[in-house]
């Protein structure tokens, strides 16, 4: 099993350590709920070093990561940062990644951790006929994630650098707690924040700077319920190697003007189900579960959870395309009991 | 992590009361732990009927559902209404006011069932 450099954080807080993606990882240090709470409400961070990092560098950079990717490329300006997905040659998707412009051709790709190995085959296999070099950087990067309304004052106490004059999705480095550091104004939570990459080693003093900076240590399960009431895609559950982006809310990644990695197929594939957030009375929506429209089933569940701020079972679910609209009522079947469900809008909660 | 001596415990980490020949039913200390913060808690109706082992009940936790188990055979007869709306009292209270049910049971099968000692060398197995 493989450790962060926080590894030894995590046990001095004395986190409840669980294995992911070849990881051993803190799921929670006190409770889910009481760490999705100290980020909606105040500052939170999250070691998530487990996060892969991929170099593109080359004067075909652009040119291979227009092909390789869904998102436009073009559009970043060096201290830009944006959203994107991997396709494969059967319109489905290898992993959704972010990618950082650092440099005139320079580019910072983060990938899931579960998908390094894939991503890296994938991405590699992808760059004959570009004039680019890639880099598997996994391993020399520190990645803490500080995340809610209060995530940029409580750093703004750790740097000279002046952290509010920055937009979403910027990039830029700086000094933290006396340590270079890459600052990106992204996250996963749905709330204001950076995530700070830094070197390995010194990963741990910038931690414990925070710490000091009262921002509450939050584990990966208050990390995954922050991302299912945003309403965040994660891979390996709504997003697949079978998964078409355009049958889901974020489609808007798909750029259609631009060539890339199997566009043919993805543009030709019809939608059979669609990506929904439904809301459940009565039950909390797991994973797997069937949704059911008059008995009949109609679709499936791929994320479920308790929404900490709703108080409500919230889900995300693939359903036919038919029942998609708004508002529509449906039913979850929670172990052989129907529970009433709607679909709704995402984010599930104001943000 | 606490393991009352009045109480007899089983495998599946319910605890049982037994006051006359009524049992007051929970999850331990250890269970609640392990689950994490309890949100959602799915009761069996008064009067149902259960052969020991049967699932009688359900503690969903924001990671997952845990299935409740009827400790020895018996009949429901009273469960703890309060959870429907504070869920927390299995985590704030275990052994407390965060019991889940009570059956009429015969007194002699809970007997048969684990001490705090034997119960706590389970937990700590795992």
């Amino acid at each position: 099993m493989k450790t962060t450099p926080l590894h030894q954080a995590h046990l001095a807080l004395g986190a409840k350590m669980v294995p992911f993606a070849g990881y051993e990882m803190p799921i929670q240090y006190t409770s889910i709920t009481s760490e999705h709470l100290a980020v909606r409400g105040l500052a939170g961070m999250f070691d998530v070093s487990h996060m892969g990092e991929f170099w593109i560098r080359g004067p075909g950079a652009l040119e291979f990561l227009q092909y390789a990717t869904l998102n436009d490329v073009a559009k970043l300006k060096v201290g830009r940062a944006q959203y994107s997905m991997l396709p494969n040659e059967r319109g489905g998707l290898v992993d959704d990644i972010y990618i950082y412009r650092t440099g005139e051709s320079e580019y910072l790709m983060v990938v899931n951790a579960a998908n390094i190995e894939k991503d890296w085959a994938h991405l590699n296999a992808l760059t004959q006929g570009f004039e680019v070099q890639l880099e598997n950087a996994s391993d020399f990067f520190g990645l803490i994630a500080v995340q809610g309304p209060h995530a940029v004052a409580r750093l703004q106490k750790l740097t000279d650098t002046d952290l509010s004059s920055h937009k979403k999705n910027d990039t830029f480095m700086g000094k933290l707690a006396g340590k270079w550091v890459r600052f990106a104004r992204t996250g996963y939570t749905g709330e204001d924040g950076y995530e700070v990459f830094v070197a390995p080693d010194e990963a741990r003093v910038v931690w414990e700077a925070l710490l000091a900076a009262e921002v509450t240590p939050c584990g990966l399960g208050a990390r995954d319920t922050l991302r299912l009431e945003a309403g965040f895609p994660l891979y390996g559950h709504e997003l697949t190697d079978e998964t078409n982006p355009l049958c889901t809310p974020f489609s808007w990644v798909v750029k259609g003007h631009k060539a890339f990695h199997g566009k043919q197929a993805l543009l030709q594939s019809p939608c059979a189900r669609r990506l929904v957030g439904l809301q459940v009375e009565g039950g909390i929506p797991r994973e797997g579960y069937r949704v059911l429209k008059g008995g009949q089933v109609v679709g499936t569940l791929t994320s479920g959870t308790h929404s900490p701020i709703l108080k409500k079972g919230i889900g995300m679910a693939y359903i036919a395309s038919e029942l998609a609209e708004v508002g529509t009522p449906l039913e979850v079947e929670i172990r052989g009991r129907m529970a009433g469900a709607t679909v709704v809008e995402m984010p599930f909660v104001r943000l | 992590m606490n393991y009352p001596s009045e109480l007899k415990y089983t495998q599946s980490h319910e605890w049982v009361r037994l006051e006359g020949d009524v049992a007051v039913v929970g999850i331990t200390d250890f269970a609640q732990d392990a689950l994490g913060d309890v949100v959602f808690v799915e009761l069996p109706p008064v009067g149902k009927t259960a052969e020991a082992g049967a699932t009688v009940a359900v503690v969903e936790s924001v990671k997952t559902a845990s299935d409740i188990y009827a400790p020895v055979a018996g009949e429901i007869i009273e469960v703890n209404s309060a959870l429907a709306d504070k869920p927390e009292l299995l985590n704030q209270s275990p052994y407390g006011e965060g019991w889940l049910f009570k059956m009429k049971v015969n007194p002699a099968d809970v007997a048969g069932l684990l001490s705090a000692a034997d119960y706590q060398a389970v937990a700590e197995s795992q």
